[in-house]
């Protein structure tokens, strides 16, 4: 990797020999949540278009919706998302240069992680 | 990028009641609820907004990891997957709600 013909690119850290920290998992995170979220954008679409066209076609989709496997993505999803807004947040907040100090960088992380399960837990709570 | 992570910071939220309200609920009523024009706003919004999001996203994911004769092909895909979702969900929306 470092001797690879890379020009005057900066040498990205070697993520195998990476120490895992709070704050570059936590930055991670954020990534794979807003891809993985595309998952539940198209059930969603699924959802709605079936809303739109047939009873029979909704009822197909619905049920998968209701099933303990659809249960379970969605919940998912929705974790996902509140981690993902959160996180977003935390960028928003440092793209005005506060915040950048690793005792705070890592009190945001913390924050993001606990708020990010009790905004799910609460979702649930209101919505059940 | 920024632009629209900050519009959806406050359309999701509100998307996660709405949507969360009346999954559950029979075809009729889900018809009915998605009719009222915020309901059916704030869905379509959503819709625009959080798939421009995704496209942006998904589209730096892989100019940071994949490389050669697959890139191109996986960029083509998520416009097209992001195009193709937002698109028939506007539809649905539209003939819901009109």
């Amino acid at each position: 990797m470092a001797n690879a013909d890379r020009g005057n690119r900066p040498l990205s850290p070697h993520l195998t020999i990476y120490k895992p920290q709070l704050t570059s998992i936590t930055s991670i995170l954020i990534r794979i949540t807003g891809n993985a979220l595309i998952v539940s954008v198209f059930l969603i679409v699924c959802w709605l278009f079936s809303a739109a066209t047939s009873p029979q076609y909704f009822t197909v989709i619905d049920s998968f919706m209701n099933s303990w496997l659809g249960t379970l993505v969605l919940t998912a999803s929705l974790w996902a998302v509140w981690y993902h807004l959160l996180g977003g947040l935390r960028h928003l907040i440092w793209d005005r240069a506060i915040g950048l100090d690793l005792k705070t960088a890592e009190y945001l992380g913390w924050l993001v992680v606990f708020g990010s399960f009790l905004l799910t837990i609460i979702t649930i709570f209101i919505l059940w | 990028m920024k632009l629209t992570s900050i519009a959806l910071f406050f359309l999701i939220p509100a998307f996660i009641f709405t949507f969360g309200s009346i999954i559950g609920e029979d075809h009729e009523a889900v018809v009915e609820y998605l009719s009222k024009p915020l309901p059916a706003l704030i869905v379509a919004l959503t819709l625009i907004i959080g798939l421009q999001h995704f496209q942006s996203g998904a589209q730096t994911l892989i100019e940071d990891y994949v490389r050669g004769r697959t890139y191109g092909m996986a960029l083509l895909l998520v416009k097209v997957v992001s195009r193709l979702l937002m698109v028939i969900g506007l539809y649905s929306i539209a003939i819901i709600a009109l």
